[in-house]
């Protein structure tokens, strides 16, 4: 050290008024700033997460101009209801997630672990309200793929659907509408899946302890990543279910 | 070292090795394998990228001497297009894209910040072995029978009439993706929230600020292109149809995500580049870098006007004729910052002390060739020329420039500036001067050349041309060949200096960065003690005045 411009101060970390905590990492000078940067990153990992999903919502911006009589007919397809009841599910899992980082800033181990639980059993019963939905549009062929099948479209009182029928080019568009959905709807259940993973890990430590003695962090981070989730299918649930259902009404 | 010089540089025979450092810290292949010392990770990096850029530069030889005669006689057509695809996407995303920020940021930023280490060391390693996992990848679809669709894997070729490993190599892209996500992720919190006492964001070096904007595009492009191969693997696996025009779906949509990512990817490449440049010009002129804010904000202006040109790849691809003009001024607009950086370079060397080491040869290197990628860059942004000379080897003449004549050189002078500070060693200074200009010699033998081959419009990606073209292809081709052999120069002597160089002690080049404070090798966590910083980058008044005080340099 010959710059003497760099001058020196001695560590600071006898000088903490508290015990410091056994996870604090020694490249941190101090506990809040190791919080202040993990939270700065969990915010940042969910703006690629924006910018991941932001591809999907441009390509459904795009051809739902393009071929809006195909994207309404289509949408119809959806259920509301299901729909509705998957968008309560994942809103009280949010929920429960908060009051899980609640329970964990508080030290409640037995909170924490039943509001984890809950907030994974929600998890499951949207992904099995998914599956339900999924299911349906296997059965009816619209699924995209060489089994995909328009007629539905095309000849809707066959099917006895009140809709307007589709000239069969613009009947066909209805299979960009069902690619969008999956590719949508799927990645999000991915995260779900990802995030009920690492629900279950949290959850076993939590029931360890380790979350209960002022060591709250990856339950803070989860809980973040979890509510991004949700917002992702705040958006997904009106752009693909709700919006513009019954054309010239 | 001239007379001329205001600063003399230490005496080298006097120094010695630290006992302990990070390299002997610890012992044994897994203690590199687990390590989360920044500096470890940055030399693991150091290797992996030196792997792959020596199997692209293999492909780019095989590519050379094909192209040596007119005639397709050293490989089939759909040989060639593997091969030229493999460089590409081997060149791009496993060695460009993490070269500097990897190793040079990953080894320096902590350290010019005075922190201890990366915010995340355990993301940091976790993002060397994501880089691994999609090298492998990437290796495994060359092994299976390669992929032909070129790096930009255009659809609908590349979901529809190809049957190579389009989707291994997908998936490969995808993983390293996550590793530039992360290295970005973990620079942006760890500028932030990780800055010594007193280093306020305008006492920064410029390298930091270059390698921010860098991260600022690796953190909001990747998963841009992340999701379009998504996409085009979703489109050859299961058939959905969002980019299959027979379905409806529009290929110009692929183009637009993939250039969304692919256009600010190469401000990832060379905006890091640019940061290293901003160090050595300063450090061998010995003086400030002139205007430090306007060069450090336009590195970000850099990276929030590549976000906004991503259309002028498409203009020959049926854009509406009202989206490309707007398209073509904000290209244009891109030039001010990149010329406000090379300005204020020349003014840092105007009435510098300047000094002609090694990294200094490079850096005068980057500047001239960058100057010429750059200035192609403008006449390919505007419309008309874009239309005559898309497709051609003006182009492939013009990446290069910027790419391997601008980021590799500053690579190399990133490299050579600190070696000493990362191995302890220093090389022989006249190999290496040797190198620099071997290597800029046979830059510019192999690819000014493809500029006039472009302008007489010889199309890029074939095999075989007209035999009119041959004898700009022979110079190429043979230009080619020396700045192999410039390339294959540092990995010897570099190599070499490992175990026989002389000592470099803490500061060789007399610079003024906190990284040269402390110890070469430094220690496994930097500092000591955490420095408070008080003054700005780039003093070299204060060392003068230092050093005038200094009664042992009289006589």
């Amino acid at each position: 050290m010959d710059n003497v411009s760099v001058a020196t101060q001695p560590h600071t970390h006898e000088e903490h008024h508290h015990v410091s905590l056994p996870q604090h990492r020694h490249h941190f000078e101090t506990e809040e700033q190791q919080r202040e940067a993990g939270t700065f990153g969990m915010w940042l990992f969910l703006l690629t997460e924006i910018m991941f999903f932001g591809g999907l919502f441009f390509a459904y911006l795009l051809y739902r101009n393009w071929y809006h009589d195909a994207f309404v007919a289509a949408s119809n397809q959806l259920s509301i209801p299901l729909g509705a009841a998957n968008t309560a599910v994942l809103i009280s899992s949010g929920f429960f997630m908060a009051l899980g980082v609640w329970a964990a800033e508080v030290r409640k181990k037995g909170l924490l672990v039943l509001f984890l639980v809950i907030t994974t059993v929600l998890g499951f019963i949207f992904l099995g309200v998914k599956y339900v939905e999924y299911h349906e549009k296997w059965e009816k062929h619209h699924i995209p793929g060489a089994h995909f099948d328009i007629s539905e479209f095309v000849n809707p009182q066959a099917y006895g659907l009140k809709e307007q029928p589709l000239a069969p080019d613009m009947a066909a568009k209805t299979q960009i509408f069902f690619s969008l959905y999956f590719a949508m709807t799927g990645m999000h259940a991915l995260h779900m899946i990802i995030g009920i993973g690492l629900l279950v890990w949290l959850t076993w430590r939590s029931y360890r302890g380790e979350f209960s003695a002022g060591y709250v962090a990856p339950i803070e981070y989860f809980g973040l990543y979890w509510h991004f989730v949700d917002i992702v299918w705040i958006f997904l649930f009106p752009l693909l279910y709700l919006i513009n259902r019954h054309p010239g009404q | 070292m001239s007379a001329h010089t205001i600063v003399n540089l230490p005496d080298q025979r006097t120094a010695t090795m630290p006992k302990r450092n990070y390299i002997n810290n610890e012992d044994g292949i897994l203690s590199w394998l687990f390590t989360g010392d920044h500096k470890r990770i940055a030399m693991l990096y150091l290797v992996s990228i030196t792997f792959f850029f020596f199997i692209g530069g293999a492909f780019a030889g095989l590519i050379r001497l094909e192209l040596l005669t007119p005639q397709p006689d050293l490989m089939a057509s759909d040989t060639y297009n593997k091969f030229f695809s493999m460089h590409g996407i081997v060149m791009i995303f496993l060695f460009l894209v993490p070269s500097v920020p990897a190793v040079l940021g990953n080894f320096l930023i902590p350290i010019m910040l005075g922190a201890k280490d990366l915010a995340f060391p355990k993301i940091n390693l976790l993002s060397w072995y994501l880089y691994w996992i999609g090298g492998l990848f990437t290796l495994t679809a060359l092994v299976l029978g390669g992929v032909d669709t070129g790096w930009t894997f255009t659809t609908p070729l590349s979901t529809h009439y190809l049957n190579t490993h389009v989707v291994t190599a997908a998936v490969g892209i995808f993983i390293i993706g996550f590793s530039s996500i992360f290295t970005g992720l973990n620079f942006i919190v760890t500028i932030h929230r990780m800055r010594a006492p007193g280093m306020t964001w305008f006492r920064m070096p410029l390298f930091i600020w270059a390698n921010y904007a860098a991260s600022i595009l690796m953190v909001l492009g990747t998963p841009v292109l992340a999701i379009s191969l998504v996409l085009v693997a979703l489109e050859r696996t299961i058939g959905i149809g969002v980019f299959d025009p027979t379905k409806g779906g529009d290929p110009l949509l692929f183009q637009h995500l993939f250039w969304f990512y692919s256009h600010p990817a190469v401000y990832i490449m060379i905006l890091p580049g640019m940061g290293v440049i901003s160090e050595v010009i300063s450090t061998f002129s010995r003086k400030r870098v002139f205007g430090y804010t306007a060069v450090a904000f336009s590195s970000v202006a850099i990276a929030l006007f590549g976000f906004f040109v991503w259309e002028h790849h498409m203009f020959i691809m049926g854009v509406s004729n009202y989206s490309a003009l707007v398209f073509s001024l904000l290209t244009m607009l891109v030039a001010v910052p990149s010329a406000i950086k090379i300005f204020n370079w020349a003014f840092t060397l105007q009435k510098g002390s300047i000094t002609f080491e090694t990294p200094m040869l490079y850096a005068f290197g980057f500047i001239g060739l960058f100057t010429v990628g750059g200035l192609t860059g403008v006449f390919l942004g505007a419309l008309g020329m874009d239309i005559h000379l898309t497709e051609t080897y003006f182009i492939v003449a013009h990446f290069h420039f910027v790419m391997v004549g601008g980021m590799l050189m500053a690579f190399l002078a990133g490299i050579h500036f600190w070696w000493p500070k990362m191995t302890g060693r220093m090389y022989s200074e006249s190999i290496s001067k040797l190198a620099a200009i071997v290597t800029f010699i046979g830059f510019n033998m192999t690819f000014l050349p493809q500029f006039i081959l472009g302008y007489l419009g010889m199309p890029r990606r074939y095999h075989a041309y007209p035999p009119e073209f041959q004898v700009l292809n022979v110079l190429s081709t043979a230009g080619a060949t020396i700045l192999g052999v410039g390339y294959m120069l540092p990995l010897l002597y570099l190599g070499w200096s490992l175990k026989y160089g002389a000592i470099a002690g803490d500061n060789p080049w007399q610079a003024t960065g906190l990284e040269w404070q402390i110890q070469s090798p430094p220690l496994t966590e930097n500092f000591t003690e955490i420095p408070v910083v008080d003054h700005d980058a780039y003093d070299y008044e204060w060392l003068e005045h230092k050093t005038a005080q200094e009664v042992t340099t009289v006589g």
